[in-house]
């Protein structure tokens, strides 16, 4: 807690350090205290477009997460499925965001729709990837185990497999939450009438630089927030696996 | 009076039979047509140095290797599949499940799990851990682990046990006396166990076989006579004990 203080303090200081040096440009780069009185005078604002951006957030990260797990199990029951579907998920994936954007946008609309499929689709591949690795790497001995007790098949992946692949998959739902913003902001970039990446590219527009800052702190405080609820979340479900979901040192 | 032990054997132990087994890593020859038998009710240890075979025929044994061509069952040659139970190196225990449920694994994998709390407990209590039935496995010691490993492999009230060096990844006075619990609960199956341990063949095997060589063959090693499980510390013991180190030492050396 007192390493985050002082981490927090250091960047306001060296942030208002830079503006000292940079020649005390307010629409370049304010101060601090600059964009803590752009917070004040915007409060229900940036309150309304952030609560749109959560949204699309948690919903893409529900849907995507929701989805992810589906594949991977898909992948893991099937070995056809494995060998069709894996490479068309991996190239999916090599696809840049940026790229389908305009593509949601056009057929899903201004709303809050097309965000919350670029919000899933970014999020599906980390958690697909983690639970599907999860999946195939449960112990072969514990299957032995397993097939000396006369197993069927369904009890080992529902009382071994899956739970064993759980921390994979709580894994890859950590990686989703920290990159799901990324989904959302560059959907509303493209072109939305309301969220925080909208609000942004607004405030950037008409110079009112102190506002696009606060927008922004806001969405990194969503995100880093949103990050260690899921971790935390994921935390108190897995007790047994505290070992292998550790993320700060 | 008449209420049999919670780990007493519910159908008689059937003998092992295994022949013809013909195996090989690669281009190196395990087994060529090897036969091996277990008495009933008995225990019998495998002996041998490392690579030479002794884990590979205990899951050929299982039916978890295939082997083809060769023949496993009973005295009858019926098939052993659903009358063994399986004890590894390690315990194997599953994080998330009490250690109650981990002893009813087997029992919640056939979904035949109503009605066996109360065997598990009893089962638990006689491997002396009654009191942590509802806790998670990370909070056991090893020794404790490998109890309730035990307590899960009696749980399958299964008259044949393969035990793959059950022992070995506890400290050796925790060896000596998960041996002695072993050989008391288990007393009255067909065990077959392989270890590394002379002293744990020595003290457990009511009939001991050193594997060799490859292909490999089984060689009866003549046993002290006396009670049984047979005290650690009985002279006669430990001078078998230093034959049987001396016996396989050259075969170490050769590798």
């Amino acid at each position: 807690m007192i390493r985050r203080l002082v981490l927090l303090a250091a960047t306001l200081a060296a942030w208002s350090l830079a503006w000292a040096a940079s020649g005390r440009y307010d629409y370049i780069l304010p101060p601090p205290w600059a964009v803590a009185a752009a917070f004040a005078d915007n409060t229900a604002l940036l309150a309304h477009h952030a609560g749109i951006t959560l949204a699309e957030i948690v919903l893409g990260l529900v849907l995507g997460g929701g989805f992810g797990a589906l594949a991977a199990l898909g992948l893991a029951l099937s070995r056809p499925a494995a060998l069709w579907l894996w490479p068309l998920f991996v190239a999916t994936q090599a696809l840049p965001v940026f790229a389908i954007a305009p593509l949601l946008v056009l057929w899903l609309g201004y709303g809050v729709a097309s965000k919350v499929a670029m919000a899933a689709l970014i999020i599906f591949f980390p958690v697909a990837s983690g639970f599907y690795d999860g999946l195939r790497r449960t112990d072969p001995e514990l299957l032995d185990l397993a097939a000396t007790m006369n197993a069927p098949r369904r009890a080992v992946l529902r009382h071994i497999r899956l739970p064993a692949a759980l921390p994979g998959l709580a894994s890859g739902l950590k990686v989703g939450a920290a990159v799901a913003p990324i989904g959302a902001v560059v959907g509303e970039w493209v072109g939305s009438g309301a969220g925080l990446g909208f609000l942004m590219l607004h405030a950037n527009a008409r110079m009112q630089v102190p506002l696009m800052f606060a927008a922004l702190v806001l969405l990194a405080a969503a995100a880093v927030l949103l990050h260690a609820g899921v971790g935390l979340l994921l935390h108190r479900a897995l007790p047994w696996a505290h070992d292998s979901l550790e993320t700060s040192p | 009076m008449n209420t049999p032990a919670p780990s007493a054997l519910s159908s008689p132990p059937p003998g092992i039979c295994v022949s013809a087994v013909s195996l090989a890593l690669g281009r190196v020859p395990v087994f060529e047509d090897f036969s091996f038998r277990a008495e009933a009710g008995r225990f019998t240890g495998i002996l041998g140095p490392s690579g030479v075979g002794k884990t590979t025929l205990l899951r050929v044994v299982a039916g978890l290797a295939p082997a083809p061509g060769a023949a496993i069952g009973d005295e009858d040659g019926a098939p052993l599949s659903g009358r063994l139970a399986w004890m590894a190196q390690r315990d194997l225990l599953l994080p998330w499940l009490s250690v109650l449920d981990n002893v009813r694994l087997g029992a919640r994998l056939r979904g035949e799990a109503a009605g066996t709390k109360a065997r598990a407990h009893a089962l638990l209590a006689a491997v002396g851990l009654a009191e942590r039935a509802a806790d998670l496995p990370d909070t056991l010691s090893g020794g404790q682990r490998q109890r309730v490993a035990l307590a899960r492999t009696l749980m399958e009230d299964r008259p044949v046990v393969l035990m793959d060096e059950p022992f070995s990844a506890v400290d050796p006075l925790t060896r000596l006396g998960l041996q002695d619990l072993a050989a008391r609960v288990l007393a009255g199956r067909t065990v077959i166990f392989v270890t590394h341990d002379p002293l744990e063949a020595l003290r457990l095997g009511h009939r001991v076989f050193v594997l060799n060589g490859s292909p490999a063959t089984a060689t009866e090693i003549p046993l002290p006579e006396g009670a049984w499980p047979r005290p650690a510390d009985n002279p006669e013991v430990l001078a078998a004990q230093a034959a049987i180190l001396r016996a396989l030492a050259p075969a170490e050396a050769a590798r």
